[in-house]
């Protein structure tokens, strides 16, 4: 990356905490330097969707890749939300104020030391089994050696030879929008890592401020087999791998915050080809959308230059995704591999895992996206409600628990999907946030389905009990909702209605027979909602066809 | 290949005397006495108060200091911490083991109240915001931080004229060097400059100053001592270790400082014996109380290249270890001089990843560059001094791809067979026996610029290192030099974890050496035997 380096330190005392770290007593958390990009902008911006608008796939891609076959592995860096960083104790939120969550060890202080922070090994023993890999039970953790200003100590601590799992697959159902399918992704390993600090460039560039907040934040890389030819496969590699993430409680992997971060790498060759074309690596990815965006930008830039008989202008190299030019740009070039001179960390002892534990992990795994997915299959849900219901951790737990109660499941997917959905989209609410619980959403269904209240009373008590809560019962009662099945009482009704609009009933009785409905609104009026829609209309059309 | 240890045959050392060589004819001086428990009493007893005894220490540290510069800062707060140790005596309080005790610090150690450099130059001035755990723990014992010792830079030297700041001399011939790396803090304990100090060992740092200061010096079992504020120079060989004027106080000292330490991932669970409980005072000892101890001798430590001032010497410390009882044989390590090339292998490896740290950024010196890599570049060729900067280029050299296989993993495989060369030596031994140094203190400037010579100087020490092993120095005799004799000492070497035998013997090896005094000249006269 062209950084320039520019005389002059800022000085900004807030930032530093506690002051007393630095051997200078004012901001010497600062390195001068000017970025030729500046990516943290565009990175808070961009909006993730789950599904990947269908303008993303040019009609020219699917001509040129009648020739040609894309080659798309992910490299998918998840931060786990532990409660303390990997080697330390310090607490990480996201947006706190820099530099007030650093200590001696993850500013890299000389003397401090690592000690690894058991939750890690047991989100990453989650991840490795939830991939179905192969897990190392006797691992460590090595240096990554290089120089940047947001890495404190100069290497980064992660696994290099020895991964804690390896060889592992992720089961995709693609989007039904494009033509869906099932699809199995290989996984090459899983790894333990620390992440770096962040650089802030000021708005004149001339210098750069370290937020160090970040640094010792536990990660997991997770590398993908080059098993992706599409756009799409890769954004719902990435999008399966986020809700494994969510089901497993080892992170909130949310792309914005940069706590899910994709660097896919890509290149293309002639179909019939055994050996890959020349890879490209794309960053800056912030949306699953971006993702794919990007991706069949990328094909249909490297496909074209092989149209054109410029193969060498495809060379290994990194590139950014530009969210305003909708284009992939030159980051830098790769000159040589970096050698990161790997070497087991000394300050770590090696990470021994026994069979015990790994079981113990095995049988505390929730229900996967997978499972869930084959399950709703087979309950006889279409595949429609299986991806919408499955798709969110919450939304199908809150489907399975209104269904344990009994509820009908085809009608508890209808309410969820439909109402509960449009509900939630409109008020920007997550399921959790709503007050109806999924007892009283099951209570809801039964009361209909045993024809208590009419489906309609139950539209209108489902908006009373998601925005206020209370229950089902207790609203009809309060509200006086039973439906009326009194065949006397709805003749009653009937009677009424019809002695009171003489006009009307001639009409009808002339031939206007469409004024039925007119007669059952006000039958239903004078019900306030509660008469039962079928017996009225039988009594009603018994009593207006009658030749007295 | 690892040979099998040889079949042990009998030494005889008749020729040699069990007197020292020294060079004040005083009549039998008495054995060293512990300092620690001596000023212990005193205080209880209300012969003397925390505060005379600092006052005591401060002016010598004051008038010898000129000629030795082993502090590289002098704490000014000595006398307060000598008045609180005070009023708790006054108001009967509960006195820690070390109360009252003027210990000097390594500067590679972390205290949070002084600066703490490493002897570098990229640290002037760095003040940590914690106490390393040994500190923290010295301090809870009452202990009074005097100041920070002068070092070769980071610990890489053997002759402490690798500091960024200042030299150090000898205290018994202030044209010689005091050793390395923690040359100040030897030098400082010799010339009662402080009674005992903290040092660092990652290849023999403690032990060879410890020889060349005639004083004891202990490098505890790696994971004995927590590394936590220890500034690292290689993580997987360094150690706080601990010197005093006697074994005793070399004891006591480890046992405040040892014990597992959760800010450490490497160090021991093992519980800590208290080293010091079972030392017999010299009056009780019975004509052979090391009786049925097996003592090995290494062969490769007594060959070609040893000065034969220092092997006689070690051979009077085998026959005089023979007069207590033991039983000594010669044992041969045949994996003795692979250790030294890999020795520096990892520690220049470990320590050129260690030292990235230093890039200005954070801490330190930060030079303005119009660039990334000029502010690193320029930040640390002007920081960090040629030794340090060699060995960085060595460490990266020796982990770059395609040189890894070749020299550190090679390297690795060799710390497995001097593991196991030490493992079998010591099953058939309960302590070996070497030379702490080649040679006794040389001149200031002699190796300089023959960085190889010096780096063989550690061939008796690093093989500790490598396997992780406990070993004391303590001084067993003189040898001719002029104007005065020079102290020489012998290295004992136990299992994992024996510190207590090592500390037994080498108390009763101190209390039955006949006629030496191992008080330089530059305090003779204040401090006669």
């Amino acid at each position: 990356m062209a950084l320039t380096f520019l005389r002059g330190i800022q000085l900004n005392p807030s930032m530093l905490y506690p002051s007393s770290y630095f051997a200078r007593k004012h901001g010497v958390l600062y390195c001068c330097m000017r970025s030729a990009q500046t990516q943290t902008a565009t990175q808070e911006k961009e909006q993730t969707k789950l599904k990947v608008s269908t303008q993303s796939q040019p009609k020219a891609v699917d001509k040129f890749l009648k020739d040609f076959e894309a080659v798309i592995g992910i490299e998918t860096h998840v931060q786990l939300s532990t409660l303390t960083k990997a080697f330390c104790s310090c607490p990480y939120n996201y947006g706190s104020p820099p530099n007030t969550s650093v200590c001696p060890v993850c500013m890299g202080l000389p003397g401090a030391l690592p000690v690894l922070n058991s939750k890690v090994i047991e989100c990453a023993v989650r991840v490795g089994l939830a991939l179905n890999c192969k897990l190392s039970l006797n691992s460590k953790f090595d240096r990554k050696q290089y120089f940047y200003p947001d890495l404190p100590k100069g290497y980064q601590i992660s696994q290099f030879d020895i991964p804690i799992a390896s060889d592992g697959y992720l089961d995709v159902d693609l989007p039904l929008e494009y033509g869906g399918g099932h699809r199995k992704f290989g996984i090459t390993r899983v790894h333990m890592e620390e992440d770096a600090g962040k650089l802030l460039h000021t708005d004149g560039g001339s210098y750069s401020q370290v937020d160090l907040n970040r640094a010792g934040v536990p990660l997991l890389e997770i590398v993908s087999e080059p098993d992706m030819r599409t756009g799409i496969e890769a954004a719902e590699y990435a999008a399966e791998l986020q809700r494994l993430v969510r089901y497993l409680g080892v992170g909130n992997g949310n792309m914005q915050e940069g706590s899910l971060r994709c660097d896919v790498n890509i290149s293309v060759r002639p179909i019939g080809q055994l050996e890959f074309g020349t890879k490209v690596e794309i960053k800056n990815l912030n949306s699953f959308s971006s993702m794919s965006r990007a991706i069949d930008y990328e094909i249909s830039r490297q496909v074209e230059l092989h149209n054109q008989g410029q193969i060498d202008q495809i060379v290994q190299e990194t590139r950014l995704w530009e969210e305003g030019a909708q284009k992939t740009v030159t980051m830098r070039k790769k000159e040589g591999l970096a050698d990161y001179r790997y070497f087991p960390e000394p300050d770590l002892p090696g990470v021994t895992l026994t069979e015990e534990y790994v079981n113990s992990i095995r049988e505390s795994l929730p229900e996967l996206p997978e499972d869930k997915r084959r399950r709703y299959e087979k309950m006889g849900l279409s595949m429609q409600d299986v991806l919408f219901l499955a798709n969110d951790i919450n939304i199908a737990d809150f489907f399975d628990t209104t269904t344990a109660g009994g509820a009908d499941i085809k009608l508890a997917a209808n309410w969820i999907m439909g109402d509960i959905a449009a509900y939630m989209k409109n008020e920007k609410v997550t399921i959790n946030e709503i007050k109806l619980t999924p007892q009283e959403l099951g209570e809801l269904i039964a009361s209909i389905k045993d024809e208590t209240i009419s489906g309609k009373i139950g539209k209108e008590i489902l908006f009373e009990l998601i925005a206020k809560g209370g229950t089902v019962k207790g609203l009809i009662k309060e509200k006086d909702l039973v439906q009326i099945v009194d065949t006397a009482e709805i003749e009653k009704m009937v009677d009424k209605v019809i002695a009171d609009s003489p006009k009307q009933l001639e009409q009808y009785r002339g031939g206007k027979t469409k004024l039925q409905g007119y007669f059952a609104g006000q039958v239903m009026k004078e019900s306030k909602g509660k008469a039962n829609p079928k017996l009225l209309n039988k009594i009603l059309s018994e009593k207006l066809n009658a030749k007295n | 290949m690892l040979s099998s240890v040889q079949t042990p045959r009998l030494l005889r050392f008749q020729s040699f005397s069990l007197k020292c060589l020294h060079t004040h004819p005083t009549t039998a001086p008495p054995p060293p006495h512990s300092q620690i428990l001596t000023i212990r009493k005193s205080l209880l007893s209300r012969e003397i108060s925390a505060v005379d005894l600092a006052g005591t220490f401060l002016n010598r540290l004051r008038n010898t200091e000129p000629h030795l510069k082993s502090f590289l800062y002098v704490s000014d707060v000595v006398l307060k911490e000598a008045e609180e140790i005070d009023r708790k005596i006054a108001e009967n309080e509960e006195l820690g083991p070390l109360a009252g005790v003027l210990v000097g610090v390594k500067d590679n150690i972390c205290t949070s109240d002084m600066p703490s450099t490493a002897g570098s130059k990229i640290l002037e001035n760095y003040r940590p915001p914690f106490d390393a755990t040994a500190v923290g723990k010295m301090k809870k014992c009452g202990a009074i931080v005097i100041g920070k010792t002068n070092m070769d830079e980071f610990g890489m030297g053997s002759t402490t004229e690798g500091s960024g700041y200042q030299v150090t001399a000898n205290p018994w011939d202030l044209s010689r060097v005091p050793g390395g790396s923690s040359g100040g803090s030897a030098a400082a304990v010799s010339a009662r400059q402080c009674m005992v100090s903290l040092g660092s060992d990652t290849g023999g740092s403690v032990r060879q100053p410890a020889s060349f200061c005639g004083v004891v010096g202990l490098k505890p079992t790696y994971g004995r001592v927590s590394r936590y504020g220890l500034v690292a120079y290689a993580s997987s060989l360094d150690v706080i270790g601990c010197f005093g004027s006697s074994v005793a106080d070399a004891g006591i000292l480890l046992h405040a400082i040892s014990g597992h330490d959760k800010f450490d991932a490497t160090s021991s669970k093992k519980e800590v014996p208290d080293f010091a409980s079972q030392f017999t005072a010299r009056d009780q000892l019975d004509s052979k109380p090391l009786k049925g101890l097996r003592v090995g001798l290494i062969r490769e430590t007594i060959e070609d290249g040893v000065d034969p001032d220092v092997i006689s010497s070690i051979r009077g410390a085998a026959s005089h270890l023979e007069e207590l009882g033991c039983t000594v044989t010669e044992v041969s390590l045949p994996s003795f001089s692979l250790g030294l090339p890999a020795y520096y292998i990892l520690a220049s490896s470990e320590s050129s990843s260690n030292l990235s740290r230093y890039d200005g950024i954070r801490y330190g010196k930060q030079v303005f560059a119009d660039e990334l890599n000029s502010l690193y570049g320029e930040s640390r060729a002007g920081g960090l001094g040629s030794e340090v900067k060699m060995r960085i280029l060595m460490g990266t050299y020796a982990l770059s791809a395609g040189y890894y296989d070749a020299y550190y993993k090679r390297a690795q495989q060799v710390r497995t067979l001097v593991r196991e060369s030490f493992r079998a030596a010591l099953d058939e031994n309960d302590i070996l026996i070497s030379p702490a140094a080649p040679s006794a203190a040389y001149k200031i400037g002699e190796k300089k610029n023959d960085p190889l010579s010096m780096y063989a100087g550690d061939i008796m020490t690093v093989n500790v290192n490598l396997a992780g092993l406990p070993a004391l120095v303590l001084p067993c005799g003189f040898i001719d030099s002029s104007p005065v004799a020079l102290p020489v000492g012998v290295q004992m070497i136990s299992a994992a974890f024996e510190e207590e035998k090592l500390l037994k013997v080498g108390h009763m090896f101190e209390q039955t050496l006949q006629g030496c005094c191992f008080i330089p000249p530059l305090v003779a006269d204040e401090l006669a035997c």
